[in-house]
């Protein structure tokens, strides 16, 4: 298992390598740049920006400056915060993006996998049509349309929960937005349980059991739960690597001081440096959740092997 | 229109001043301060927690004041350091380290005299050294400012910009700790008023010498304004605290000041409603009814020093050498509905393209502004048929916008109205601001593109300048040599009456060509808390938190 | 024309069971599960319902989807002026708008799915059936471009094709084949194992036509059920986009945008969030259930 985790992780290099140019010249060609801002600058302060964050090198150059600044573990400076450098700004925002989004997908599996269950031995009668109608709301509803009600809700009209910040992470403050960010995904979790546990309930071993007159409690517990959560286990992996990482949304709505912003204004701005950060640092996350998730599939299939 | 919307604070501002000279001259801590009645009537003591909570935008770029240049960094830096001189409400001229100034004969020479008592936060004091490291760092290039431009002014700051001469040579000269000098290259009558924008502000020179770029952070940053910088968590919150060592802290209330940076307004309107923040730093278009009717007490809207308009790209086709057409686009828009359905903030309807609030200037408008609507129409169809359009030969326009919500809902109605007059068919365009900034400036496709612009400074001469044929935000490509000349008259004129004369010409002959179509004059829009005293609006929306006191509520 | 894509492409997710049915004993086996679940065909019933609503209910209106009422700015639902949705902020008609936000928000959902569909298909076919290196190398793209946040590449696009909504759309679609790509891979590999292919092989049939001829007809199971998730989540990406100001050109809207700017309003003018929301939160409920309906029917356990 080890050597098959460390082959993973060199054979990972190469990708992350594709990854990074892929992106690097992505932003790169876009129209406009970091610096162009209503009041037009003078063209020497341009040149003198450009020279200072080395953008008048040839592109090649600079995506090989690019390169030896990450392997030194320097993701450069950022150009729209100019107080901070970009392994400052991931510093302070994924922590935050962290929690929130463990704590939602956290969340969700416990419903997800719930619902989908509860579906799931009711199928097609109205206990599998409600319970899934429920869950599904999370993809029915815009979560900019949630959101905003959630706040109107609890906070604006009712006065229980702060209308947003983050109050160093105080659990009043992460309710709201942990709810918004979970709900999509326990559609998506409890719609993969359900499907994969009617799958396993017709399975052979699953009739034998109940042929062997054990409780239905204890075979869905015991023995159909486990096989039943693989598509979900290989769902969540990048999943938990995209919910982890902040979304703008409930960023912007709520006022958290995230990552998932960063994504979207990082190339707004044209803040190349912010941007490709954040884009490196997600591509990391997604290729070891991947191979977590292939691991992970070791110790709940027991025909996986490495 | 805006006038009966704005909230009498003057009246409280007054009074809290002249008991503030009683009450604080023994140096009593806060504490025993919020028991001082302000007013006779109850309700106007002073609450025992200083904390004021802003809404702020944007998140800052930076809090180095020469490295920034939207408007959260300048409310931010405003509190965090003092220029020589402030801005009172209408934009005029307050001491500020300064307390005192003599300008020579020619207009070109201006010596300071600096505040004995003006202390950084450090508690060294504030020296005419320090403003004239401070100067020359906003215009070396090596600082990479963006908006050091602002002190072209001053002898030799083009030069030093543009690399030709070093720092070292800018007019400015520290003649002794207290005394500083700084020389023109021009008798400029606003060059004081320049002197409030944060690229003049001075910056602690230990500190960014020992720091070097990252010094502007909290346990680092050291500054001269009424507060210093507490705590800064990028996204979430920037804390300030009052400043101890700050000339004037005994008539400082506030003893903390927390920014928050909300982008999207109505997030910073619910926050508000949940009594979150006391004052915000914008509102929600789509939720100005609302707030009339539930927030009315709260609404503060004022005169904001800043125009919007429709740039006409003359370089091209249909525009070039067309002025009729562009007259007639000009007439068919009808702003009274537009400032009253459409956008409904109390904005002022623009005819003429310098807003009236600018400093000493006398507003320009064309005859038809005194016109009917119909009329205008009338005359809109009759130029439209003189430029060679009509029902048959239909004209196609395409309006070039920026993404936002505001722009978008204004494009849509310019282009009814101008259907709805002349027939035209209109494409929206909208793009996303860098890529909408390239397109506007290449001047290649665009037809009509939204624009606006703020006053760097209280003159009209920061919206004169823009029109200039050598202007880089000359976006229209508009070259008219007797506009050029007009401007160039006014800047070499000492005699400040014919030089806003020559400016007023300038924008007749601006408003007869028709390079650019008004559409209204920007107002301030925002809510704030009945507990916030001192709240006085600002042509430029300097509001200085040291000004702002929180009442007991 | 536009507006007639939907009308055209909806029914034949419904259209390609019904022929299919004579033909093969699958296909008659999930009719007769996918008739039994009723959720599911209550909402196929529903989106052929709205599909022709979106196309026909704009010509019932006195109003066009661009024409401002300047009498009627934000007002509710009003029999007498025949704003029977009421208007927008610019006096728009909200019930023409609803459902040309419908036509565009469809549109985009087929088109973009479409697209990813096509790649998707080929891709995954060719990577499965070809096996080896050239799979090893075609799957280790498709996980590099799973790697990239999805967000970055569309706002990108959206920078570049700024002007074409189409184009948005078909560049979407060419970013979501991933999924599928990886689905079809997996479905072939299993295939070429099975006996019908290796005859055809035995007969010297090339290699395209075994992909068109056996492999890609029997993997329309797997396409029918991804196609009726795929539409809903694209109609989503693109509301997500209208909220980041970068969707559909005014006066253009989609679903996604008025919902956004219903958003804003819901307490001083609650009818521009609530029609627009309903349709869009009924289709997307609607495609989901069918999906889910189809998925139940199709798979090969349950029978």
């Amino acid at each position: 298992m080890l050597r098959y985790t460390l082959s993973r992780l060199l054979g990972a290099i190469p990708t992350l390598l594709i990854l990074i140019a892929l992106a690097f010249f992505m932003i790169r060609v876009a129209p406009g740049g970091p610096f162009d801002s209503e009041r037009a600058l003078p063209p020497e302060i341009e040149a003198n920006l450009r020279a200072a964050y080395h953008l008048d090198e040839p592109l090649i150059q600079q995506f090989g400056r690019y390169l030896g600044g990450l392997l030194r573990g320097d993701f450069g400076p950022s150009f729209q915060y100019k107080d901070f450098t970009v392994t400052e700004l991931i510093g302070t925002g994924f922590p935050v993006s962290l929690r929130l989004g463990g704590s939602a997908i956290l969340l969700a599996l416990l419903i997800g996998v719930t619902a989908g269950t509860i579906a799931a031995l009711r199928q097609n009668t109205r206990t599998d049509y409600s319970v899934m109608a429920v869950s599904m709301t999370g993809i029915s509803i815009p979560n900019f349309v949630m959101a905003p009600l959630l706040i109107l809700l609890f906070a604006v009209t009712l006065g229980w929960l702060p209308a947003g910040g983050w109050g160093g992470g105080a659990w009043n403050h992460m309710l709201l937005p942990v709810v918004a960010l979970a709900l999509p995904q326990i559609a998506y979790i409890s719609r993969l349980t359900r499907g994969s546990m009617i799958e396993v309930l017709r399975s052979n071993f699953v009739r034998t059991a109940r042929a062997q007159g054990l409780p239905e409690r204890t075979i869905i517990l015991r023995y159909a739960l486990k096989p039943a959560l693989l598509p979900v286990v290989s769902y969540l992996g990048p999943a938990a690597a995209a919910v982890i990482t902040g979304s703008v949304v409930i960023e912007q709505i709520f006022g958290v001081p995230g990552l998932g912003r960063y994504f979207v204004q990082g190339a707004l701005n044209r803040d190349y440096t912010l941007v490709m950060g954040v884009v490196v640092f997600y591509g990391v996350l997604i290729i070891l959740f991947n191979l977590l998730v292939d691991l992970l599939y070791a110790l709940l299939d027991p025909k996986v092997k490495y | 229109m805006s006038a009966q919307l704005r909230r009498s604070t003057a009246f409280a501002a007054i009074i809290l001043s002249a008991s503030l000279v009683a009450a604080c001259g023994s140096g009593e801590g806060p504490a025993s301060r919020a028991a001082v009645e302000i007013g006779g009537e109850s309700g106007t003591e002073l609450a025992e927690r200083q904390v004021l909570r802003r809404g702020n935008g944007a998140e800052p770029q930076s809090l180095d004041p020469h490295k920034s240049e939207g408007v959260p960094e300048s409310n931010l830096q405003r509190d965090l350091y003092e220029g020589l001189v402030s801005s009172g409400p209408g934009g005029e001229v307050m001491p500020g380290v300064a307390e005192s100034w003599e300008i020579s004969e020619d207009g070109t020479v201006y010596t300071f005299q600096l505040r004995d008592n003006a202390r950084w936060s450090n508690g060294d004091p504030v020296t005419a050294e320090d403003f004239e490291y401070s100067l020359r760092r906003s215009v070396d290039p090596a600082t990479l400012s963006n908006y050091g431009i602002m002190l072209r002014p001053i002898l030799n700051a083009a030069e030093v910009i543009a690399g030709e001469l070093p720092p070292e040579e800018l007019g400015v000269r520290a003649v002794d700790s207290r005394t500083l000098e700084i020389t023109l290259g021009n008798y400029t009558p606003y060059f004081l008023g320049v002197l409030s924008h944060s690229a003049a502000f001075p910056v602690h020179r230990p500190t960014v010498e020992t720091y070097g770029d990252r010094w502007a952070r909290p346990g680092r940053l050291v500054s001269n304004g009424a507060f210093q910088l507490q705590d800064w968590v990028v996204q979430s919150h920037i804390q300030l605290v009052r400043n101890p060592y700050y000339w004037d802290t005994d008539n400082v209330r506030l003893e903390e000041v927390w920014y928050y940076p909300i982008e999207n307004q109505s997030t910073e309107l619910q926050r508000y409603r949940a009594n979150e923040l006391d004052m915000t730093s914008d509102l929600p278009y789509r939720q100005l009814r609302w707030i009339r009717e539930n927030l009315a007490d709260e609404l503060v809207i004022s005169d904001y020093l800043g125009v919007y308009y429709y740039g006409l790209n003359v370089t091209r086709e249909p525009f070039r050498n067309n002025r009729a057409l562009r007259q007639a686009l000009n007439l068919a828009i009808n702003r009274e509905r537009l400032t009253s359905q459409v956008t409904g903030a109390g904005e002022v309807p623009a005819y003429g393209y310098v807003p009236a609030v600018a400093g000493g200037y006398v507003q320009q408008t064309p005859e038809w502004a005194a016109w009917t609507q119909a009329e205008r129409e009338a005359e809109a169809r009759r130029l439209f048929e003189e430029a060679g359009y009509s029902v048959d030969q239909p004209l196609r326009l395409q309006i070039l916008y920026n993404t936002h919500e505001n722009h978008r809902t204004i494009a849509v109605a310019i282009s009814s109205m101008w259907n709805e007059v002349l027939g035209i068919q209109t494409e929206l365009v909208n793009e996303e601001w860098k890529v909408y900034l390239e397109t506007r400036r290449s001047k290649q496709t665009t037809q009509v593109f939204r624009a606006g612009w703020i006053g760097d400074y209280n003159d009209a001469f920061t919206f004169a300048e823009l029109m200039h044929s050598a202007s880089a935000m000359n976006d229209s490509g508009w070259d008219h040599p007797p506009y050029d000349e007009l401007l160039a008259r006014a800047a070499a004129e000492r005699d400040p009456g014919r030089r806003v004369e020559y400016l007023q010409a300038a924008e007749r002959e601006l408003l007869q060509e028709v390079p650019l179509i008004p559409i209204y004059f920007y107002v301030t829009k925002r809510v704030v808390k009945p507990w916030v005293g001192g709240y006085q609006p600002h042509i430029q929306d300097y509001i200085y938190s040291r000004d702002l006191y929180i009442l007991k509520h | 024309m536009a507006g007639r894509t939907p009308g055209m492409g909806l029914p034949s997710a419904d259209g390609t069971l019904a022929v299919e049915v004579k033909g093969r004993s699958l296909w008659v086996d999930a009719w007769n599960v996918l008739r039994r679940n009723r959720a599911a065909m209550l909402s196929a019933c529903l989106i052929v319902f709205m599909a022709v609503l979106v196309v026909v209910g704009p010509w019932l209106s006195p109003y066009t989807y661009a024409q401002t009422d300047w009498d009627n700015i934000s007002i509710g639902p009003d029999w007498a002026s025949r704003h029977i949705f009421g208007t927008d902020a610019l006096g728009r008609d909200l019930f023409v708008r609803t459902l040309h936000g419908g036509r565009i928000s469809l549109m985009i959902g087929i088109v973009a799915t479409l697209v990813s569909l096509l790649i998707g298909i080929s891709y995954g076919a060719t990577a499965g059936y070809l096996g080896g290196r050239v799979d090893h190398v075609m799957m280790r793209i498709v996980d590099i471009l799973y790697a990239m946040p999805f967000m970055f590449f569309v706002i990108l696009l959206m920078v570049f094709f700024g002007r074409n909504i189409i184009l948005i759309f078909v560049a979407i679609g060419a970013i979501n084949w991933l999924d599928m790509a990886r689905i079809v891979r997996g479905q072939t590999l299993s295939l070429k194992r099975k006996e019908f292919v290796e005859a055809a092989e035995a007969q010297g049939v090339s290699t395209f036509n075994i992909i068109r001829r056996h492999i890609v007809p029997n993997l329309l199971g797997v396409v029918a059920v991804y196609v009726t998730l795929t539409i809903p989540q694209v109609i989503l990406v693109e509301s997500f986009l209208s909220f980041l100001g970068l969707g559909v050109q005014e006066p253009m809207t989609s679903w996604g945008a008025l919902v956004n700017e219903g958003a804003q309003e819901m307490e001083t003018a609650p009818w521009m969030l609530i029609f627009p929301a309903l349709f869009l939160a009924t289709t997307l409920f609607c495609f989901n259930f069918v999906g889910d309906g189809l998925r139940d029917a199709l798979d090969p356990k349950d029978r």
